[in-house]
């Protein structure tokens, strides 16, 4: 009797012991930098035992979309075709950054803009084969968009299409993201490194202390994690990412009369509550990297609909968009120089029945008539 | 201390002193007391449970009422089975008290709208009510003594309705509109949808009270209180998902004397531990990729269908495991040994085996209670044995099968495994015959290892009717596992 307890007790001790020596182990080794697991995020199931996703994963509902939303950056990108192995020496790379619209909200991966350039076999002068690479994800902030872009230059990029909104633009909502505020220092380093205006204390930002590294402290990036790799197996055998609704609800075509965006009124939108900075970044990021990025203001939906003379749809009124990109123009220079920077505006290319259940997200139909627009200017100033 | 003198009585007991019998004397009561304490937290804790762990049902006060049904439905079948002694009906009367002062005081709490969904997952009917129902129940046991006193037939009556009870809970009823809980929102009212009724552990708990009135008839039920049947019909560990436990031998447990030991505390924690990371981690895991009726139809074939199937194959073994090894676990804490019900099946070399390993229990009960007297039944009508076997193996998994829902798929289900049973029968028979002793050959291993795959497939391949809820789904899954769209 006294020996089982003593046995007990031993086993007891030990198990503390161990229990804390992982705990501490895996702070050490894994501290949460970035969205937390961010050694082990890069080990993956991806590109190995499952096929790589073609978007970034993304996703509230992973019982029927069979994807979820982790803030690990090096887990996501783990998951995806980019992260397949070295870069064929036969392959022009391009990247496509962007929010929810370039992610594919409701398209098939096919239908995507990546998909659709895929689908279309192109290739350069010199007889490499296009491949684009889906790299949008639904959040609208440029800062997300440049924090993307810097993970992804080092999968070596020949060219990035960045498809941007005013959306994304407001300075006093860069940080309002989880996935941005989750990876407080890769984004403190872009602020220091740009010069960006943001606030590299704010208080949104996310900052783990030792014991949030620990495995216990980061139980919730590991369930994500392992959860990522297990849904692995349910994308690759049904390709699906994302659930599908038999319907939805469409994009407002009536809309308030309201004239205020984001608590500005007409008549002007002053040029330092945009986060231009942010857009001025990722170019030097591109450009120091040698890279020649293709900028597109995307689409929007137009409506016809009640008080459409005041907005454009429920996301803009119409003073507040027409200098948002008269700021651009201004501010990109109508930069046509090769080898720079080219910027397309699409702002009204699609009509207005190409859009699903927002006034960003496209049919195929819609999709596919930016991608034309967009390869055409590939074509006119890069592929040759 | 208790515990350290108890366990230290075969050796002390020699030693004649006054303080030693004294301090006997003590531990004696002391050990009583602490097998009353248990018994009656067991008691309380089961009934409890019935009411914590029934899920929420889309008809109002539901979550109340089936429960309340399953504790009466034991003290029915406690009055039907048991003679009246006179000499325990104080006990009696207080168990009878407490059960139904415990109904009350979970139908008072839907008085207070902050303690009214504590025990319930909605608010409990009007407290008149929920009396009324009392005295109802109250009355019913007075006309089940009289009906059945001395009268052990009569208990067939009772297996009938508890029959037919099951039935009717396994059946898919309309739920209304209005009772649907899409009614809750300012959408215009669904159009009915069908379901079963979530009746918790319905399912073993007339199990339980059949096996204690087949014994009844067969006169070898034991003589028991009401606390001591209510503990073991509704025993919390094994509510949800057994083990079927036989009354006689979860007696003999509960009725030892209490001693609180290391080793029990151990093995009670070590299986605990076992079945909540068998259900918690890797079933649940499992769950996310394993078959279902979605994928069946969304995924591509070939390989990944199979990926599919192992993987929901290996998700039901862990789930079921790990509830059985956490109900084993606890009931061990309590002091409470219940039987295994499984034992590595799916390494298994024939299917005769694996159903020797897989929910034994409930293959026991099947066992006992329906297959050997049928085959008694049959063998005295001069019937070919072959026939015998098909038949009564035939039904009984058919019957297994509907047990776990009455679905076109369950049936087909259990007629798959009926077949496998009797191919397997048939080919040990002609194999018996013409291999003889031949079998303990050099190749043992490998004809082993060869039934171990072949067996776990055949009942891979039976998880496919048991996952999927229609037989078109289960076809165009079993055409995606061979490749065909």
């Amino acid at each position: 009797m006294t020996l089982e307890r003593h046995s007990v007790l031993r086993i007891v001790v030990k198990a503390l012991v161990l229990f804390v020596a992982l705990n501490v182990a895996f702070a050490l080794v894994d501290f949460p930098a970035n969205g937390g697991v961010a050694a082990l995020g890069r080990l993956s199931l991806y590109n190995t035992l499952w096929p790589g996703r073609a978007r970034l994963p993304y996703g509230d509902d992973p019982g029927r979309a069979y994807n979820l939303s982790l803030y690990s950056l090096e887990a996501m990108f783990a998951s995806h075709e980019l992260s397949r192995g070295a870069k064929p020496a036969d392959e022009f790379r391009v990247l496509l950054i962007g929010d929810s619209s370039t992610w594919g909200w409701l398209l098939r991966n096919e239908d995507t803009l990546a998909g659709l350039i895929n689908a279309m076999g192109l290739t350069t002068e010199d007889g490499r084969a296009v491949r684009a690479y889906n790299l949008g994800y639904p959040i609208m902030s440029l800062t997300k968009d440049l924090l993307l872009l810097s993970h992804a230059m080092r999968y070596q990029p020949d060219l990035i299409v960045w498809l941007v909104t005013l959306e994304s633009f407001p300075a006093d909502k860069q940080l309002d993201h989880p996935i941005v505020r989750h990876n407080a220092p890769a984004v403190r380093a872009l602020i220091a490194d740009y010069q960006l205006r943001a606030d590299p204390n704010d208080s949104s930002f996310v900052n783990p202390s030792f014991l949030d590294g620990t495995f216990i402290g980061q139980r919730r990036a590991l369930a994500d994690w392992l959860r990522l790799q297990a849904y692995g197996a349910l994308w690759g055998a049904t390709g699906i990412d994302q659930y599908y609704p038999d319907t939805y609800e469409p994009a407002q075509r009536d809309l308030e009369a309201d004239a205020s965006f984001k608590g500005m009124a007409p008549p002007l939108l002053p040029e330092e509550a945009l986060a231009f900075d942010v857009l001025d970044a990722g170019v030097r990021m591109a450009a120091e990297a040698g890279v020649p990025m293709l900028i597109v203001n995307e689409p929007i939906l137009i409506s016809q609909g009640r008080n459409s003379h005041i907005r454009y749809n429920f996301f803009y009124p119409r003073w507040a968009y027409d200098q948002y990109r008269e700021l651009m123009r201004k501010h990109l220079h109508l930069a046509t120089t090769p080898g720079d920077v080219y910027y397309l505006d699409a702002w009204d290319l699609v009509p207005q029945g190409e859009f699903t259940n927002s006034a960003v997200h496209l049919t195929p139909r819609g999709s596919t008539i930016l991608v034309e627009q967009i390869v055409a200017v590939l074509r006119k100033q890069m592929l040759g | 201390m208790i515990v350290s003198v108890f366990a230290m009585l075969p050796t002390a007991a020699p030693i004649a002193s006054h303080r030693f019998a004294a301090l006997l004397h003590v531990v004696h009561v002391a050990a009583a007391l602490l097998s009353s304490v248990r018994h009656a937290a067991l008691f309380v804790t089961s009934v409890l449970a019935v009411y914590l762990l029934q899920p929420a049902t889309p008809i109002a006060h539901l979550d109340f009422w089936l429960p309340s049904a399953s504790l009466l439905l034991v003290v029915v079948v406690w009055c039907a089975t048991q003679p009246l002694r006179l000499e325990a009906m104080r006990e009696t009367l207080v168990t009878a008290g407490l059960i139904a002062g415990l109904v009350l005081g979970i139908g008072a709490l839907g008085i207070t709208t902050q303690l009214c969904c504590v025990v319930t997952r909605m608010p409990p009917p009007n407290i008149l009510v929920v009396a009324a129902a009392v005295a109802g129940g109250v009355l019913t046991c007075i006309l089940v003594v009289i009906v059945f006193a001395g009268h052990p037939a009569r208990t067939t009556w009772l297996v009938f309705a508890l029959i037919a009870l099951l039935v009717a809970v396994k059946l898919n009823w309309p739920i209304s509109g209005a009772d649907a809980p899409q009614a809750e929102t300012a959408s215009p009212a669904p159009p009915p949808t069908f379901a079963t009724i979530q009746w918790l552990g319905f399912s073993y708990i007339a199990f339980r009270l059949i096996h204690a009135l087949r014994e009844r008839a067969l006169g070898k039920l034991p003589v028991m209180s009401l606390r001591e049947f209510m503990t073991y019909v509704v025993f919390f560990p094994a509510i949800i998902a057994g083990p079927i436990d036989r009354v006689e031998r979860f007696l003999k447990d509960l009725r030892a004397p209490f001693i609180f030991n290391m080793s029990d505390l151990v093995e009670g924690g070590r299986r605990l531990l076992i079945g909540v990371f068998k259900k918690f981690v890797i079933a649940d895991a499992l769950a996310i990729i394993a078959l279902n009726d979605a994928l069946a139809v969304q995924t591509q074939p070939g390989l990944w269908a199979w990926v599919l199937l192992y993987a929901y194959a290996f998700r039901i073994f862990f789930d079921f495991s790990g509830y059985t090894d956490m109900a084993i676990g606890l009931g061990r804490l309590f002091g409470i040994k219940l039987p295994e019900n499984f034992n590595r099946p799916y390494l298994k070399p024939n299917l005769t085996q694996f159903w020797n390993s897989w929910h034994m229990t409930l293959a026991q009960w099947f066992r006992t209670y329906y297959f050997n007297p049928l085959t008694r039944a049959l063998r005295m009508r001069n019937i070919a044995p072959p026939l015998i076997i098909f038949v009564t193996q035939t039904t009984t998994m058919l019957l297994i099968g509907l047990w776990h829902g009455l679905t076109w798929n369950f049936a087909l289900w259990g007629v798959w495994h009926a077949l496998g049973l009797f191919m397997h029968s048939r080919w040990s028979e002609f194999a018996r015959a013409r291999f003889g002793a031949q079998d303990a050959s050099k190749l043992q291993w490998v004809t082993h290892l060869g039934g171990v795959v072949l067996t776990f497939h055949f009942v891979a391949f039976g998880w496919v009717w048991f996952a999927l809820s229609n037989v078109e789904t289960s076809l165009t899954f079993f055409r995606r596992l061979f490749g065909m769209p």
